[in-house]
């Protein structure tokens, strides 16, 4: 078994078959991430005490007969935005460049519970606000399939880290589309569950409306089996849900035959750099799978990117007002009074774009600015959300590109706030309207890069996402 | 001109952030781009629409109140651990009064 091409099934059947043991997985995970890292800047940090640790569970109670788990000796590799005890959590920020988190996540405690080895902290955008990575204070991640360019983000380090052969999964954190986009960049699959379907106790808060764990895995099928691991309501976070979790695994029949699949025609438009191909093909397979396949519209499509950004920015801006020089880690030093203390601390502590998001955010909740900016935009949130309910009405799930263009270079978007928001178009709308998507992918560019195909379906309606997505994949959708 | 110099000093002092003049500058110029772009929203009539606070779905519970039990809290010297300068057992930070 290569642990860089492994998936959860082979790495089960290989334990299971005493091949190796969990200890000797995490060992050779650990020494590809420190071998691999340099080339991409994928990971912040790495796990190895608690790696061993969590392997040494699986060996034991393999020897002792007992089931390790459905996740046993799986390396997996978790965003740096998502609290680990004892292990430090960055966010990407310099603020909490030495913050060491008292507790850990509830995804985190229940991928351990199943088995799995956290064996790395993966990079991100700060507070994980960027399409890029590149705005992370330890320095951007390059895509593993083109070093020249973004893996996309803000998930980043988490997509190249399982396209790589670092991690067979990860875990990631979408608010806008920060699972599914670098998902796409980098050739793997990424699922922004429901809103609510995984506690986000312990996930840093970026915008609590939108804010969503989710996996990134080399398949669709152990996306499925990571999420089915960490999903369910859980008391700590009261806006997780109470939907019992499905068997998703048994959800995958690789019969799609009949299903009516909505391309909404807002999304097929200024499509770049061979996306348009890519989808063409991806569309002719299903239909040769037997999908009904038809054009829907989403009216309000084009009003998505202010309706988000005014919305996330004004969370934001409340979330990380916590980051104040008091309790978390780095205060600047050269402060007299609290209030100065306060400034300094924030004003040197948080990146331009951070900065450029508290700023929007206050404004757009600023006295006299928050009935023309915050409150219309909630309304317009409304507006689009309906127009999915009423698609629903129509076909069981939507087909769309995840992004219009493919991974752009390093630096390309960086100095124009305004076009990288842009680039967010496709997948906003499903996370404004707390919607499961998946990202599956959908071959290469002529150029090489990667293409993900983007399936929405109503809430709670992940076991058709995967059912669909392993049915693309195994006939060949990955490599169109 | 959708937002100026004076007004990202005024949103900057209500953010607690502090900026630098060229970041003034940068700021006001990006502000003004993305909320000329934001007013798009206008477009729309949304006269008769509920605003969207939050994701709800059709039939979903809302039983998320528990029963007020005392349980162990974070330890102080955990909670604690992080502070860039604790003592007493209390966070601290710069005198607010004057003796």
């Amino acid at each position: 078994m290569d642990l860089r091409t492994a998936t959860i099934g082979s790495i089960r059947s290989a334990l299971a078959r005493r091949e190796a043991s969990a200890r000797e997985i995490a060992q050779e995970a650990l020494r590809i991430a420190r071998e691999e890292n340099p080339k991409t800047n994928a990971c912040l940090t790495l796990a190895e005490e608690r790696a061993l640790a969590a392997a040494a569970r699986v060996d034991e109670a393999l020897a002792r007969g007992e089931d390790p788990g459905p996740l046993a000796g799986v390396p997996v590799a978790v965003k740096d935005i998502i609290v680990t005890r004892g292990l430090r959590t960055t966010c990407g920020s310099r603020l909490l460049a030495e913050f060491v988190p008292p507790y850990d996540a509830t995804a985190v405690e229940r991928l351990e519970a199943a088995g799995a080895l956290v064996i790395a902290k993966t990079n991100l955008d700060e507070f994980a606000m960027g399409s890029s990575n590149e705005n992370s204070a330890f320095g951007p991640v390059r895509n593993p399939v083109a070093p020249d360019r973004v893996p996309g983000g803000s998930s980043g380090g988490s997509a190249a880290a399982v396209a790589q052969g670092i991690a067979v999964a990860a875990l990631g954190s979408d608010t806008g589309g920060s699972i599914r986009q670098p998902a796409s960049f980098c050739g793997v699959a990424g699922l922004s569950p429901t809103y609510g379907r995984v506690s986000r106790y312990g996930l840093v808060a970026f915008a609590s409306s939108l804010d969503r764990i989710g996996p990134l895995a080399r398949t669709v099928r152990d996306a499925a089996q990571l999420l089915e691991a960490i999903a369910g309501r859980d008391e700590r976070d009261s806006t997780s849900a109470f939907a019992p979790v499905p068997d998703y695994e048994a959800a995958m029949s690789g019969d799609v035959r009949g299903l009516r699949l909505g391309l909404p025609r807002e999304y097929f438009e200024g499509l770049a750099g061979g996306t348009a191909a890519q989808m063409e093909k991806a569309r002719a397979l299903l239909a040769s799978l037997g999908c009904e396949l038809r054009e829907i519209s989403l009216p309000h499509t084009p009003w998505a990117v202010p309706c988000y950004y005014i919305i996330a920015t004004a969370e934001a801006s409340s979330n990380l007002a916590r980051y104040d020089g008091v309790r978390y880690t780095w205060r600047a030093p050269d402060a007299g009074t609290l209030a100065e203390m306060y400034a300094k601390t924030r004003g040197q502590g948080f990146g331009a774009e951070c900065k450029r998001r508290i700023m929007l955010g206050t404004y757009v909740l600023s006295a006299g600015y928050y009935d023309a900016y915050y409150l219309k935009a909630q309304k317009v949130r409304t507006l689009i959300t309906r127009d999915f309910l009423a698609a629903f009405e129509q076909v069981d799930a939507i087909l769309a590109p995840v992004s219009p263009f493919p991974a752009f270079r390093l630096g390309e978007k960086l100095d124009d706030p305004l076009q990288m928001y842009l680039s967010d178009i496709f997948t906003i709308t499903a996370s404004l309207a707390g919607l499961p998507a998946i990202s599956v992918p959908c071959g290469r560019t002529p150029e090489g890069l990667p293409v993900g195909l983007q399936l929405i379906a109503p809430h709670f309606g992940e076991p058709l996402l995967f059912r669909i997505g392993d049915a693309f994949e195994r006939a060949g959708g990955g490599s169109l | 001109m959708k937002i100026t110099e004076q007004e990202v000093r005024y949103v900057a002092a209500l953010a607690h952030l502090e900026l630098g003049p060229d970041e003034i500058r940068r700021m006001t110029h990006e502000l003004d781009q993305i909320l000329a772009y934001m007013d798009r929203l206008r477009e729309l009539d949304t006269e008769n629409v509920e605003p969207m606070a939050q994701v709800l779905f059709p039939g979903s519970e809302n039983a998320t109140l528990r029963e007020d039990e005392p349980r162990a809290p974070l330890p102080h010297e955990e909670a604690l651990a992080n502070a860039p300068a604790a003592g007493a057992g209390q966070f601290k930070v710069p005198r607010v009064i004057e003796r």
